[in-house]
């Protein structure tokens, strides 16, 4: 008999009971909460006058709507505002592990303080009413978003109810060059398989390029496996894991610490596992990635030109390079490198980390913002990436190069508060979608790096970060 | 939960692939904290031209004519047709409400993505998976003929087009037995709550720090 992917481990340990289909209930460790996509699932609760099955795995805050300067003025947009006490009203109500509402000094993308506080540990199952829960299959977790009926049905029941996916192994071979990220991974591996590629399947990503990657450069890559298609992507946990996740307030810690770190230990897939589909990648030729179209499969090595539609036999992908090229306002042809940029956003629950700031940093440090780019916003994932970052002196890096440092948020990743593109500016972007309409109506989304993007803001423009 | 068994409804086409759940309802719409409403902002930025914001009387907002919502032969349509990878992106369930809302309960595309796939049955909406061959057929005939009608029926898993020619699609028992009932999943899970009880002491015992 085959031995067990990872995937099938995280499964198998936790079915509570499954029918004769395949349909199983999967017991639920944690679930992230935040202010968009929970309030309907409160309601329905207590309409049906249901209460938390276990309040404790619940690890919540606003981060969608929240402001990123101004703290003292508070929230202005009154409908925002209304979402966000009703997810202070909704914890006070039904509890949770941890919470930490607007301007609490810990608050940030859930996705970055779930494992900051080491509430997302290997071997759970994680999951939250956002499609970038994805982000913490990085520490060997089985993590997928999910929607507001499936959040009101683990509050009720601590449990979904699923079908086992099929199992992708993406594996990257050999060494990163340098100025090639984890964000270059993701981008590069959905340019391959595709923003279908992943769907129906969960990823583990292995092989050299993904074990020398930081837990922030696992979290950028899983974080991306939605944008493949995929609900969950994940790591093997390993030494990496294990010093992260050491004294964070959430570990385990005394004798459950070494029982739970020799139970992640067995958190790998068999040497004869079977996988449905094996991608390989050679990591030395994986080149910094630009996004050029409205679909992050729509991307290209810096190096490269905007795609010609002429050139697409497949009247199906030729319509959508014609509409990308026009809703992006792009010629044909246009080297990459030539492409203007209006703004830059740093930031998102893909690149916001400490790692990701360091990185831009080093990019911006004694340079100045083009004339043209009118601004750049760097936003922290979370109050303690930013004093992190401030402890370091990055904010002063990023002012003194006429960025803006700004307060934790999920901010113009998808400007659902003030922070946003007018219609037709163009944005060099960290985060993770470039639809339509995604950063503001009419917005002009180009996904990269963090590196990328800071150099993007310096020189006005995309420029190769290895010849920057 | 609202039940789904058959309809005979007119189809619209959405010519596009890779549809993404920000196109379906964007972001300035997910502020509302109730789970109706959002029908009048379906695909918002393709189909009016002006800037739209939630409470928004959307009958006086001007409209993208050649946008398939805003013509008249598609007007009362309950059944969108759809290229790949529909539903992409966000996993916000307000796309399936919108949809809902709007008046479609089938959407029928060559491929979906996973969580929207998931989020139309908790919300009687049927999304069905087809052949690219035979979806590039429904548009052929879609554009072919105004008023162009599917029969969809879920008991014997079948779309009937006007010749009569048919197909069938799959769905898990499972799926088809709540929405053919429309059943409230959560009760429905509810009725093994001692399994889950019992599944919670073991995890419990074997991995105390989870429940901390």
């Amino acid at each position: 008999m085959a031995g067990k992917t990872l995937y099938d481990k995280l499964w198998e340990s936790h079915v509570v009971r499954e029918e004769a289909d395949g349909t199983c209930l999967l017991y639920i460790d944690r679930h992230l909460m935040h202010e968009v996509t929970s309030p309907q699932a409160f309601e329905g609760m207590r309409l049906a006058g249901r209460k938390p099955w276990r309040n404790t795995s619940i690890v919540a805050n606003p981060d969608h709507n929240t402001p990123t300067d101004h703290w003292d003025e508070g929230i202005k947009d009154s409908i925002s505002r209304l979402q966000v006490e009703t997810l202070d009203a909704n914890i006070k109500d039904f509890g949770a592990l941890v919470y930490f509402p607007f301007k609490h000094a810990n608050q940030g993308i859930i996705h970055v303080i779930g494992p900051e506080q080491g509430t997302t540990l290997p071997g759970m199952t994680v999951v939250c009413g956002d499609s970038h829960t994805s982000t913490h299959g990085a520490f060997g977790a089985l993590a997928h978003g999910i929607g507001t009926s499936e959040v009101e049905h683990v509050l009720a029941t601590q449990t979904l109810v699923a079908k086992r996916s099929k199992r992708m192994l993406i594996k990257v071979e050999g060494k990163l060059g340098a100025g090639v990220t984890a964000k270059d991974i993701a981008l590069a591996i959905i340019g391959r398989i595709g923003t279908a590629g992943g769907t129906g399947h969960a990823i583990e990503f292995g092989g050299a390029a993904i074990r020398d990657l930081s837990m922030e450069g696992r979290m950028t890559l899983c974080n991306m496996a939605i944008e493949g298609g995929a609900r969950a992507g994940v790591v093997a946990p390993d030494a990496k894991t294990v010093e992260y996740l050491q004294g964070r307030p959430y570990a385990p810690k005394g004798a459950d610490w070494d029982k739970a770190v020799a139970y992640w230990e067995t958190l790998k897939s068999d040497a004869d596992a079977v996988f449905d589909t094996v991608i390989e990648l050679d990591a030395a030729r994986i080149e910094p990635q630009v996004t050029w179209g409205t679909s992050p499969e729509q991307v290209l090595p810096i190096g490269g030109r905007v795609p010609n539609p002429a050139d697409e036999a497949d009247p199906q992908k030729r319509g959508g390079i014609e509409r990308a090229l026009q809703y992006m306002g792009l010629a044909a042809d246009t080297p990459l490198a030539d492409i203007k940029l209006d703004k830059v956003f740093i930031g998102s629950c893909t690149n916001s980390r400490i790692e990701d700031l360091r990185a831009a940093a080093a990019v911006a440090k004694g340079r100045k913002k083009a004339a043209n780019v009118q601004q750049v916003l760097v936003v922290p994932g979370s109050g303690i990436v930013k004093r992190q970052a401030e402890a370091e002196g990055l904010d002063k890096v990023f002012i003194a190069a006429g960025f803006e440092w700004r307060e934790p948020g999920c901010s113009m990743c998808l400007a659902m508060n003030a922070d946003r593109l007018e219609p037709g500016e163009r944005c060099a972007s960290t985060s993770n979608r470039n639809f339509e309409g995604r950063q503001g109506a009419g917005g002009r989304t180009h996904l990269v790096s963090p590196a990328m993007a800071a150099a993007a803001a310096i020189a006005g423009h995309f420029v190769d970060i290895r010849k920057f | 939960m609202k039940a789904f068994t058959q309809l005979d409804g007119l189809v619209c086409p959405i010519d596009r692939a890779n549809v993404d759940t920000d196109a379906i309802i964007p972001k300035q719409f997910l502020k509302s904290i109730k789970r109706s409403g959002f029908g009048p902002y379906l695909f918002d930025e393709w189909r009016y031209t002006d800037h739209g914001e939630p409470g928004m009387d959307c009958s006086k907002r001007p409209l993208k004519k050649d946008f398939v919502l805003n013509q008249s032969r598609y007007k009362g349509a309950q059944i969108l047709l759809a290229r790949d990878n529909f539903g992409c992106g966000s996993s916000r369930e307000h796309a399936p409400w919108a949809i809902e809302d709007y008046g479609f309960q089938v959407v029928i595309a060559p491929s979906f993505a996973d969580i929207f796939f998931g989020n139309c049955y908790k919300n009687g909406i049927l999304p069905i998976v087809a052949s690219a061959a035979i979806v590039d057929q429904l548009f052929r005939e879609c554009a072919a003929q105004k008023g162009y009608r599917l029969r969809v029926d879920l008991e014997t898993q079948t779309v009937r087009n006007p010749a009569g020619e048919w197909f069938e699609f799959d769905i898990t028992p499972h799926r088809k037995h709540c929405l053919l009932n429309g059943l409230d999943e959560i009760a429905l899970t509810l009725q093994y709550a001692d399994e889950i009880r019992a599944f919670e002491a073991r995890h419990k015992a074997a991995q105390p720090w989870l429940f901390a």
